[in-house]
């Protein structure tokens, strides 16, 4: 039998409208000042970050594109703020927010940007695309999903280990969902039940390509329920849904996708200048900036003076000049490496990585023991 | 008491799971099934479902799994049923996530790929190929390829400790074909050692997998037409490769022969070819020539087949093309 075909006529056209909740509801998910205000500093330090790599970009200083996650950070940040540390994270390109809130330093995306000898891959690769599987980094690679499955295979081999207590935080976008390898993965765990969370961001366009030419009817929540899953789906710029639908999901185990909704407010790159993405859709998102959001929320009630969220956004700031100006001084690989390191016997150590490490906000570390 | 191929790659397989605890399999049909041609038969059984895993139809998750797995620090074997099948999404697994690991992020890889290539068994175009061009031309992967049981036994359990990714092709034509007496050994061979296989100094036969032993006909009847004497170098691996031996042979009889069984175009001969010519084109009487199969998909009709593979004919050809220049 048949029984969920033709499917309902899909909501219509997408706005934030749609999946906003109460946006100046009292509920603070349960989180004490403290842990707030390290969501409210992580979310700014994103966005500060990638301000300050775009401008590296047109000065010329970074040889790459750059593709930051504005509109996006609260997805990224809230996520990644209820995974314990020792859990692995699996972020995209646009998820540079879940890996300063894993415990990555903002110096390491920019010595990376700027292909530093001392960035994380030594100059190798570029933006987030580095790893430390023992601190619980797994970067990305290019190829949408092909890291789903390589997750999958990080939490087997822990689970074969005895080391349960692992759980992994995937993301991946409306575009990579289309990938055959990103359901292969998911597939592999559920049949294992691996504590797997994968957050599907939605945030309408692939590049330039519309939901709705990317899975039918524009229907990501349907796609996700065919996985045989725990599926649920969040306000993606509420940076306390994202986080609570993430607690959630790693309290009860198996594999969860949290369909976050979500709006790229800038281009798939800096070169893009969103022309496909019409006025409307743009303007139906104009007042739903998650950071402006959760600053509004923690003013509007008792959780915090402004004059405090002010003294976060002045360390960010500064912090992140001096993070620039030590990362511009410091210099390029040696040319004469450049063959070092395909194999074991030819190795250059790539730099250690407590430099680019800083540990998660203390706040965190609360969340699984209250 | 002789082995077979296929006991030496399970061999192979029980006594490194046994050696280390850490060790996993992942595959389609490896368990209770004992895999597509019986190579991890027994394996699940003694070492559970945990370490030898039964997996889903996709390669994207056997070989995304095997890699995970590696990368996390327990080293892993993925199955492939066929070689050919590589193509699908694992491709990119293999080339993009596991080739690149250490060189781009420092973090090692140590991953074995393993399982059936190569013609001659009727298979068809989508069972039948000889892939190893597709990684001998990705940098971070090793490329193993062994000729007879023993060596696939010693090389298995040198790729399986080795730290890097290994693509590890068993010619399933020499699966039960192959006999060897006496019983295998239980020491690794390390990768990187090419075989003289034959001795012999009026020219130099560079060859690997079930070429080898076509080639060693070959040379017999060569030799006792002519009353020459034909060397043959089982190459064993072609990454790492054994620069000295192919150097040494080159120079001691100055007439050299490659003989694979992938298409000719774009095959492993070219690459061997310049690198001979690079480095000892003084050393050389004739031009280092090739015998390969021909620029097609395998056919399956058994006579199409038999005109698509390099036969003994077409090395004897090659040979006394190479000894009359």
């Amino acid at each position: 039998m048949i029984d969920d075909y033709p499917p309902e006529p899909p909501p219509s056209p997408r706005s934030s409208e749609r999946v906003r909740r109460d946006r100046n509801r009292g509920d603070r998910a349960g989180l004490e000042p403290d842990q707030l205000l390290e969501l409210y500093r992580l979310l700014i330090e994103t966005r500060r970050l990638e301000e300050t790599l775009v401008r590296l970009h047109r000065q010329g200083h970074i040889p790459s594109g750059v593709y930051r996650s504005l509109g996006q950070e609260a997805t990224a940040v809230g996520c990644a703020y209820a995974m314990k540390d020792g859990d692995l994270i699996q972020p995209l390109i646009r998820d540079v927010g879940a890996m300063l809130t894993h415990g990555v330093t903002p110096l390491a995306l920019l010595r990376q940007y700027l292909a530093r000898v001392t960035s994380p891959t030594a100059g190798r690769d570029l933006n987030n695309h580095f790893s430390d599987p023992e601190r619980g980094i797994l970067g990305p690679i290019s190829m949408l999903g092909a890291m789903i499955p390589v997750l999958a295979g990080c939490l087997f081999a822990d689970r074969a280990r005895g080391r349960r207590h692992v759980a992994g935080l995937a993301f991946i976008g409306d575009g990579g969902s289309s990938t055959g390898a990103f359901y292969e993965g998911l597939n592999f765990a559920a049949i294992h039940e691996l504590p797997l969370i994968v957050v599907l961001e939605n945030n309408g366009i692939a590049f330039s390509t519309a939901l709705e030419s990317q899975v039918p009817n524009g229907d990501l929540l349907r796609r996700a329920r065919g996985f045989g899953v725990w599926v649920s789906r969040v306000d993606g710029n509420d940076v306390l849904a994202c986080y609570s639908a993430t607690r959630a999901a790693r309290e009860r185990g198996g594999v969860t996708v949290i369909v976050a909704e979500t709006f790229r407010a800038s281009g798939h790159a800096e070169h893009d200048d969103q022309r496909t993405v019409s006025h409307e859709i743009r303007q139906s998102w104009a007042d739903n900036d998650p950071i402006d959001r959760f600053t509004e929320f923690l003013s509007s009630g008792e959780h915090m003076p402004a004059r405090e969220l002010a003294r976060v956004g002045r360390e960010v700031a500064a912090e992140m000049t001096r993070w620039r100006d030590q990362a511009i001084e410091e210099p390029s690989p040696d040319p004469s490496t450049q063959r070092h390191g395909v194999y074991a016997g030819n190795s250059t150590p790539i730099p250690c990585s407590a430099t680019w490490w800083r540990g998660p906000p203390p706040g965190r570390e609360r969340v699984h023991s209250v | 008491m002789t082995s077979s191929f296929l006991d030496a790659i399970r061999e192979a397989l029980h006594e490194e799971f046994e050696r280390d605890p850490g060790l996993l399999l992942f595959g389609q049909d490896v368990g209770a099934y004992g895999g597509a041609f019986g190579a991890t038969r027994g394996l699940q059984e003694r070492f559970g479902s945990q370490r030898v895993v039964d997996m889903p139809l996709s390669e994207a998750a056997v070989l995304g799994a095997a890699c995970g797995a590696a990368m996390r620090g327990s080293p892993a074997i993925a199955e492939l049923q066929f070689f050919d099948f590589a193509s699908c999404a694992g491709f990119d697994q293999i080339v993009s996530v596991a080739a690149k690991s250490r060189y781009r992020t420092g973090i090692a890889c140590p991953l074995v790929v393993r399982g059936p290539v190569g013609a001659g068994v009727r298979g068809g175009p989508f069972h039948s190929i000889s892939p190893e061009m597709w990684f001998v031309g990705t940098p971070g992967l090793n490329v193993v390829f062994p000729s007879n049981p023993a060596d696939a036994k010693g090389l298995l359990k040198s790729a399986i400790r080795d730290p890097d990714p290994v693509l590890f092709l068993e010619h399933k034509a020499l699966y039960r074909r192959a006999k060897q007496d006496p019983r295998l050994g239980h020491a690794a061979i390390p990768l990187g050692m090419a075989q003289t296989v034959r001795e012999g100094s009026s020219a130099v036969i560079f060859t690997y997998g079930a070429m080898v032993s076509v080639c060693v006909d070959a040379a017999e009847r060569v030799e006792a037409q002519r009353g020459c004497t034909i060397r043959i170098v089982d190459l064993r691996a072609l990454e790492p490769l054994d620069h000295e031996t192919i150097l040494g042979a080159v120079r001691e009889t100055a007439r050299a022969l490659i003989v694979h069984e992938g298409p000719e175009r774009g095959g492993f001969a070219g690459e061997l070819t310049a690198w001979i010519v690079d480095r000892a084109f003084d050393a050389l009487d004739a031009p280092v020539l090739r015998v390969a199969a021909a620029n097609t998909p395998v056919p399956y009709a058994p006579v199409l087949e038999d005109v698509y593979l390099p036969g003994s004919s077409d090395v004897v050809s090659g040979i006394e093309r190479l000894l009359d220049w």
